[in-house]
């Protein structure tokens, strides 16, 4: 199958032409890539081929006099089906003040290494 | 009612305000910042998704993080900070100007100060600016309050949303109601070609097969208590094609139509407003026409990256210390758009320093140029990869160039994008 993927590596933004065969298990060596004008569109096509990955920014609950919620994100690309898991388990998370942006939420999410984390400190 | 002396006031304490208040501290003169919302970050504070900081942190941080970057250095140095504190007026008294502001917690405060900088940001364009018609029911957001709501307040303002332009908060407002289980049924823009970022195209509505209709508008928004859904109308050569109308039933539209600088106090300060930009018309000290009034960030032109904001703030800061120490270089010349460019600022240049212009293209193309020509003469051609008018273009200039040139008051430098 060919999908038509646009490259986010810089601002041109090619529309690359992504071709490889659908059997469940796609190898690196059978994809195909045209229309990219750098080899950074290569790499692109590829990882949103084979493991398309990433950054979730949030919130979850605090009890502040400030605000109802509280801003994190993960630590690195997720894969993108852990997206929605990853966001039923940050929504059941209620915060207390004092919260310093760094503080870890939710640690290694399903043995990802990736955790998640506060990105506003928040004294009461 | 309260008075406090202060060398210079700043207006508005989000990444505008507190890049320059960190700039004019630091060269030991004394800053108030006076702050409308309960705590210093701006918009930032709601702009939860990452993207910020590339330039001037070299990493890369959500906006709340790069908030607190600056909120840590404003509260190193000596900076008044008032929250909770609304300006109502400027008055220029020449030499000095008295500011009015006031909150629940102080009352009325008289600041007497040398210098103001304009630093309030932008707001919104809304339902009236673009003129949808029909019905008046609520669910009718900007995406910005919607933002605010999502992330803040935590509230989720529909079930089933419908955008209108495609501009970055509408964008990242797409992806950010899908995440809170919201279901976004279309984004709906006017223009041929996205206003947004490719990034947030491919993240934000790809990613959720949400389908863009670009050359198409809302033609008409139905319900009586609550939204209940909207007409979409093509444009053929832009002229709507009534017969291709087609309807999305939804409980919520949001806009995301642009921005405009918020100048109400500047404008009652006499304050010249420029028609390209809706903000201040400033001299190559992005000093305004009043004296000591300066601007910067969002309120004097809209940016797109936050970066560029701190860089034009943290220069607004060196020129309203220059201005207390009384070093405001000299002669300023005019600067006009050339060819292909919808705007640029600062309008001034002057030939004693260097001079940073911020330019917004009107045409999309890889391989254009940029042409800088002065009374005529060309005197730097410069590539750029790839320009588009959602992305601003810097332009340097060495003040070497423009110096042994034989500049008079009829002088005029234009900036233009060869196509």
């Amino acid at each position: 199958m060919t999908r038509e993927i646009i490259c986010i590596s810089c601002p041109i933004g090619c529309h690359l032409s992504v071709s490889y065969r659908d059997n469940g298990n796609v190898q690196e060596k059978d994809i195909q890539i045209e229309n990219n004008k750098c080899s950074r569109g290569l790499i692109y096509g590829k990882e949103e081929i084979l493991s398309p990955k990433r950054v979730v920014t949030a919130t979850c609950a605090i009890d502040s006099i400030h605000m109802a919620r509280i801003p994190v994100k993960t630590t690195g690309a997720l894969l993108k089906n852990s997206i929605y898991p990853l966001l039923e388990d940050l929504y059941k998370i209620k915060l207390m003040p004092p919260v310093s942006a760094g503080d870890i939420v939710l640690e290694n999410f399903m043995n990802s290494g990736i955790n998640v984390i506060a990105t506003r400190s928040l004294s009461r | 009612m309260k008075k406090i002396e202060r060398e210079v006031l700043i207006i508005g304490g989000g990444s505008a305000g507190m890049a320059a208040a960190a700039e004019i501290a630091e060269k030991g003169h004394s800053v108030v910042i006076v702050e409308r919302e309960s705590t210093m970050g701006g918009i930032l504070n709601q702009c939860i998704h990452n993207g910020f900081g590339l330039h001037r942190f070299k990493e890369e941080l959500t906006g709340p993080e790069y908030a607190e970057r600056y909120v840590n250095i404003i509260n190193e140095l000596p900076i008044d900070q008032y929250t909770g504190m609304t300006v109502t007026e400027i008055d220029d008294q020449k030499d000095f100007k008295l500011v009015y502001a006031f909150s629940s917690h102080e009352g009325m405060v008289e600041f007497k100060v040398k210098a103001v900088v304009l630093a309030m940001g932008c707001r919104e364009r809304n339902r009236g600016n673009i003129g949808t018609p029909g019905s008046r029911p609520s669910g009718v957001f900007t995406a910005g309050l919607a933002q605010r709501l999502v992330n803040i307040d935590g509230l989720i303002p529909g079930k089933k949303c419908v955008i209108v332009g495609s501009g970055d908060i509408g964008l990242i407002m797409a992806r950010r109601l899908s995440w809170v289980g919201a279901d976004v049924q279309a984004v709906v823009e006017i223009q041929p070609y996205p206003a947004g970022l490719t990034r947030n195209i491919v993240q934000c509505l790809n990613d959720f097969n949400i389908p863009l209709h670009l050359s198409h508008i809302v033609s008409k928004i139905y319900g009586k208590d609550r939204v209940e859904g909207v007409d979409i109308t093509p444009l053929i050569d832009g002229i709507e094609a009534p017969v291709q109308t087609f309807h999305i039933d939804c409980d919520t539209l949001l806009l995301s139509v642009g921005l405009v600088p918020d100048n109400e106090v500047s404008k009652k300060a006499g304050v010249i407003i420029s028609n390209q930009t809706s903000g201040p018309a400033v001299d190559g000290n992005l000093m305004t026409n009043v004296e000591g009034i300066f601007a910067c960030g969002n309120v004097l032109h809209v940016h797109d990256l936050v970066d560029f904001v701190t860089e034009e703030s943290i220069r607004c800061g060196s020129y309203v210390n220059s201005y207390l120490e009384g070093k405001t270089k000299g002669s300023q010349y005019s600067v006009m758009a050339g060819a292909n460019v919808r705007y640029i600022t600062p309008n001034k240049f002057t030939s004693d320093s260097d001079n940073k212009f911020y330019l917004r293209s009107m045409i999309v193309k890889n391989q254009a140029e940029l042409v800088v020509s002065l009374d005529g003469r060309e005197i730097i051609r410069k590539k750029q990869k790839h320009v588009q008018p959602s992305e601003m273009i810097s332009c340097e200039i060495k003040a070497d160039l423009l110096k042994s040139t034989g500049l008079n008051e009829k002088s005029r430098l234009e900036i233009g994008l060869k196509s």
